[in-house]
């Protein structure tokens, strides 16, 4: 499954880079080379763009991880989460998924070693790895790319729905496993 | 947003203070700062690719094809973009993107949707309703085949790395439907004008 996933994503941006100009040429007489680079002269201006809201963001949370917090956070969550029976060994690296894929992979990862990829833990920890997004990251670059500021609402659904995916992933969990 | 940027902060400083963790704080501080640079620069090159390719997509009319297929859903989920508008080909262009795990590919028509979501934007300084929207359902993950995930479990020894996969799917679909249904709500408490009538 792993293999087919890997190298079917290896063939279709090859594949789509081939047709789109192609058809458009062929086709469409469109002038592919011209209309290229009148849509690529953006890429440099939008990256520029997104850098003030990535670094206020990143930034925020790199102080976060590095001051060992989670740890309290997970302190306060724990007695709260306990009449559920959701694993607490799970709740750091479900927390950190909103905040930072690759902290939240480091972790999952030292949950594998210690209770094995195949545990309930195991489990669990990959449904819900799989099913939740690194939210703030998202915001950041989506929102800084057209440099829109007052963010409504979007943060307290989003994080609602990370959290309804690690409900969700419970259940699911607790149902198959 | 501002509430929860003090909170990290906050919690960081204090946590820090309180577990000696200062120098990690301020050490990390910069670094992340960095980073967040890097990663800009690092989108850049296959930002530039993508929006040249969804250019030419455009030109050669079909992302407005894409668009028309898939107006039934975009209706429902964009009820404020007209219909045939360039910004639905991006959305459908970033959701396929995403569900098939191309993730460098996914972040360029993302941003290529944003753009054509700002353009119908009357106020440029706050987020849209469809905004709002397209960027929660991100949250419910929308990749079919979490291969990061499967590669972490392969990696760890697992006899059944894929096993997971299932479980994924429901969870990421019960996700979007509280994505879908939170959005709406919000949407309806917190508007931004009064609308006319039933919206």
């Amino acid at each position: 499954m792993r293999e087919l996933a890997n190298s079917a994503s290896n063939w279709i941006v090859p594949l789509l880079i081939l047709a789109v100009p192609l058809y458009a040429y062929a086709v469409k007489r469109v002038r592919v080379y011209e209309s290229f680079i009148e849509g690529a002269k953006e890429g440099f201006t939008i990256g520029v763009r997104i850098m003030p809201y990535l670094v206020a963001i990143l930034v925020a949370i790199g102080m976060f991880r590095a001051s060992g917090a989670m740890d309290g956070l997970v302190w306060i969550l724990r007695p709260v989460i306990g009449w559920t029976g959701f694993p607490p060994e799970a709740l750091p690296s479900s927390l950190m998924r909103s905040l930072s894929g690759s902290a939240a992979f480091a972790m999952s990862s030292e949950i594998f070693k210690i209770y094995g990829p195949d545990s309930f833990i195991g489990r669990l920890v990959s449904v819900i790895q799989g099913s939740t997004e690194t939210t703030f990251y998202i915001m950041a670059v989506y929102f800084g790319a057209v440099a829109v500021r007052k963010t409504r609402y979007t943060l307290a659904a989003s994080l609602i729905t990370d959290f309804s995916g690690i409900v969700a992933a419970y259940g699911i969990c607790r149902l198959l496993f | 947003m501002n509430i929860v940027w003090l909170l990290l902060i906050g919690a960081a400083v204090i946590s820090g203070a309180v577990k000696g963790h200062m120098a990690d704080v301020s050490n990390a501080m910069f670094s992340s700062a960095t980073t967040a640079i890097e990663l800009a620069i690092g989108l850049v090159g296959g930002m530039t690719l993508f929006l040249g390719l969804m250019r030419v997509a455009e030109d050669a009319g079909l992302v407005r094809v894409l668009a028309r297929a898939l107006r039934p859903v975009f209706r429902f989920l964009f009820p404020d973009v007209p219909r045939d508008h360039p910004a639905l080909g991006a959305i459908a262009m970033n959701f396929g993107a995403n569900m098939l795990g191309l993730g460098d590919a996914a972040t360029p028509f993302g941003i290529k949707a944003m753009e054509d979501l700002q353009a119908l934007n009357p106020d440029k300084d706050t987020a849209s309703d469809a905004m709002c929207m397209f960027v929660t359902l991100h949250s419910s993950s929308l990749q079919l085949i979490p291969v990061m995930v499967i590669s972490l479990r392969s990696a760890a020894g697992s006899k059944n790395p894929s096993e997971t996969i299932v479980a994924t799917i429901f969870a990421t679909a019960a996700s979007m439907i509280v994505a879908i249904g939170v959005s709406r709500m919000f949407a309806r408490w917190f508007a931004l004008r009064p609308r006319g009538g039933a919206a």
